[in-house]
């Protein structure tokens, strides 16, 4: 049996949009292992409402694990739960590579006693082998990596692995929680929405992404403007120079020292184009730049550029794209 | 109260990596070495939390060659009481440095373990977990500030569309993002001072290294783009451009 089990996530009952990615993923490998994949939803009572949903990507068993208490991650109920399912002798255990597969993954890893590859762009199995390409230096290089465990565990990089159809049979299966969240050693005291941020820049399909050429966090409507025009899919993203003047939030920040993004567009208003942000924007599928400078090296990295003044070109931009509907 | 810090030597964020001759690391020639971004700033967390209470010991901590003794240095610089070098080869496999550090903490009795969100190298995101889970400790990850309160660290932690506040008793282990504060320069005076500090080196507990590395590749390159145009008036182009050649409209 070389079954995948796909760690799924879900907010306020509703699948995030990694969960397809990560089923989806699995599934690729499932076939060349020939096993099933399973998918995990961990969360409150009725959480798993929606579970079925991920036959749709190839889960052949949605596993729902519901818990008081699990409105919001709970790390360690999380970790138990994972891990005491990820024992029951599976190929690989995969995550999406977002805020809570990042705190989960490792802490799984830990409890299973096997290695973790992070945040994955390619997976592939070769000779039974599980090989992991992956981002290293930021992507200034890209890895291949097996790894020696078992399960394999491997988070995969949002927006990189598309959610593709592929009909199984999703059936759901209710699970026992591990733990509790009330007594866990972590608790969260509050969760606060931040400031008009509303899809999160590390998993935006599209990201809008201004730089100190926007003059002050006074002209952030422009980007706000275009954003919305370009839908829900979109999300704010900034230069390290806008989030240390304070005019945005490190959340919004792009690059090494930022969140690392592959979205399948991105625009980059005002922005020069540092190595330290082309770092996390340069896997984007189409890049954008916007730019007084001819020479800036953000056009050297973009597929389609303006040369113009950002407060000028950006309304005429938004303008253009609400005509599209 | 005992803060121990983890930190990672890493090449310069603005460093040109080439892939060496065995096609599975990088060529060290040329390279500025550092200390990971992330690990000033927890170095920085650590410090401010001891001046917040008014005392305490702040120990930094490494896995690494005999170079890594460098790092150690400008941790102590900056602030730092004391460094362990922890001699061994570092790893892809977060796993086992989180081993090589659990061995030295258990001796530590630290109260609180910051570590950086991630090192910027195989940007792995991974030993802080791990290594609470090898400590049996409780583990924040992602903070962007963190605060004492009797017993406890309260740490904000950012996630995707929010902050999160979380809280948990102390012995616990932190991981740390950029917050509000900037890494302070180590002052000459803490330069001079730094050579005089204690920097214990021993043998890496590391075991065995379960991540192989089969090639190291450079990134595609991306295929040249070209200038749309001038102002306002590139506009339309631009626009059908990402419609009719990108299709991503
Ligand atoms: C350790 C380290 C880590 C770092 N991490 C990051 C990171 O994660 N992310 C990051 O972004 N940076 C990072 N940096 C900083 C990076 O080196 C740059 O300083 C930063 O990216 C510059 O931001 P910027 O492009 O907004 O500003 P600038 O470099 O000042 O560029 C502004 C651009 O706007 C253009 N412009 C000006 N006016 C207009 C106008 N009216 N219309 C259109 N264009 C205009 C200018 O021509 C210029 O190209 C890091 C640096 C270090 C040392
Ligand atoms: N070799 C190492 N020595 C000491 N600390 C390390 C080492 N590798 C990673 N760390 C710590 O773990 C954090 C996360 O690293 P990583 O999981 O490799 O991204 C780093 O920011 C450091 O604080």
């Amino acid at each position: 049996m070389a079954n995948v089990l796909a760690v799924v996530e879900q907010r306020d009952g509703a699948l995030r949009r990694i969960s397809g990615e990560v089923v989806s993923a699995a599934r690729q490998i499932a076939e060349a292992t020939g096993g099933e994949v399973h998918a995990l939803l961990i969360g409150p009572q009725g959480a798993g409402s929606n579970g079925g949903e991920l036959g749709r990507y190839g889960a052949a068993k949605v596993l729902v694990a519901e818990g008081a208490g699990l409105d919001n991650y709970s790390p360690e109920v999380f970790a138990a739960t994972v891990a005491a399912q990820a024992g029951n002798g599976y190929f690989a255990v995969l995550f999406g590579a977002s805020s809570q597969g990042r705190d989960l993954a490792p802490r799984v890893a830990a409890k299973l006693d096997v290695p973790l590859a992070g945040d994955a762009t390619a997976l592939e199995v070769d000779g039974g082998e599980l090989v992991v390409t992956r981002p290293v230096y930021a992507g200034r290089a890209f890895a291949k990596v097996v790894l020696k465990g078992e399960p394999r565990l491997v988070s995969i990089r949002p927006n990189t692995f598309r959610a593709t159809d592929a009909e199984a049979a999703g059936a759901v299966e209710n699970i026992g929680v591990e733990g509790d969240a009330a007594s866990a050693r972590v608790q969260v005291r509050e969760v606060k929405a931040a400031s008009g941020g509303k899809l999160d820049v590390g998993e935006a399909p599209i990201v809008v992404a201004g730089g100190r050429g926007m003059k002050g966090p006074e002209h952030w409507n422009l980007l706000e403007d275009l954003r919305d025009a370009l839908g829900s899919t979109c999300a704010l993203g900034a230069s390290r120079a806008v989030v240390d003047s304070g005019w945005r939030p490190h959340a919004e920040q792009v690059g090494q020292t930022g969140k690392t993004v592959s979205p399948q567009l991105y625009f980059a208003v005002g922005i020069s184009g540092a190595m330290q942000h082309l770092a996390g924007m340069r896997s984007a599928r189409t890049i954008v730049a916007i730019n007084k400078d001819p020479d800036a090296p953000i056009f050297k990295v973009a597929d389609f550029g303006v040369v113009g003044d950002a407060h000028e070109v950006l309304p005429k931009l938004t303008e253009e794209i609400r005509k599209l509907g | 109260m005992k803060i121990v810090v983890c930190i990672k030597r890493v090449p310069d964020t603005e460093s040109r990596i080439r892939v060496a001759g065995d096609g599975r690391s990088i060529d060290p020639a040329g390279i500025k070495f550092v200390m990971s971004p992330y690990d000033e700033f927890a170095l920085e967390t650590a410090l401010r939390v001891k001046d917040a209470q008014g005392g305490g010991e702040v120990v930094a901590v490494t896995v690494g060659e005999a170079t890594s003794a460098e790092q150690l240095r400008s941790a102590l610089a900056m602030g730092a009481d004391s460094a362990v070098l922890l001699k061994g080869q570092p790893t892809l496999d977060g796993l086992a440095t989180a081993r090589a550090l659990a061995a030295e903490l258990r001796e530590q009795n630290a109260d609180l373990v910051l570590l950086g969100m991630k090192a910027v190298d195989a940007d792995q995101q991974q030993v802080g977990p791990m290594l609470a889970e090898l400590l049996d400790m409780p583990c924040i990850t992602v903070a962007a500030s963190i605060a004492m309160e009797d017993g406890k660290v309260v740490a904000h932690r950012e996630v995707e569309g929010g902050v999160e506040v979380m809280e948990a008793p102390t012995p616990a282990v932190v991981s740390i993002t950029k917050g509000e504060y900037e890494p302070r320069y180590p002052s000459l005076k803490g330069i001079m001072a730094a050579k005089k500090k204690p920097l214990q080196e021993k043998d890496a507990e590391l075991g065995e290294s379960r991540i192989e590395v089969r090639e190291l590749s450079m990134p595609p390159e991306r295929p040249a783009g070209r200038i749309i145009g001038q102002g306002v008036d590139a506009v339309p182009d631009l626009v059908r451009a990402l419609r009719e050649e990108a299709k991503v409209l």
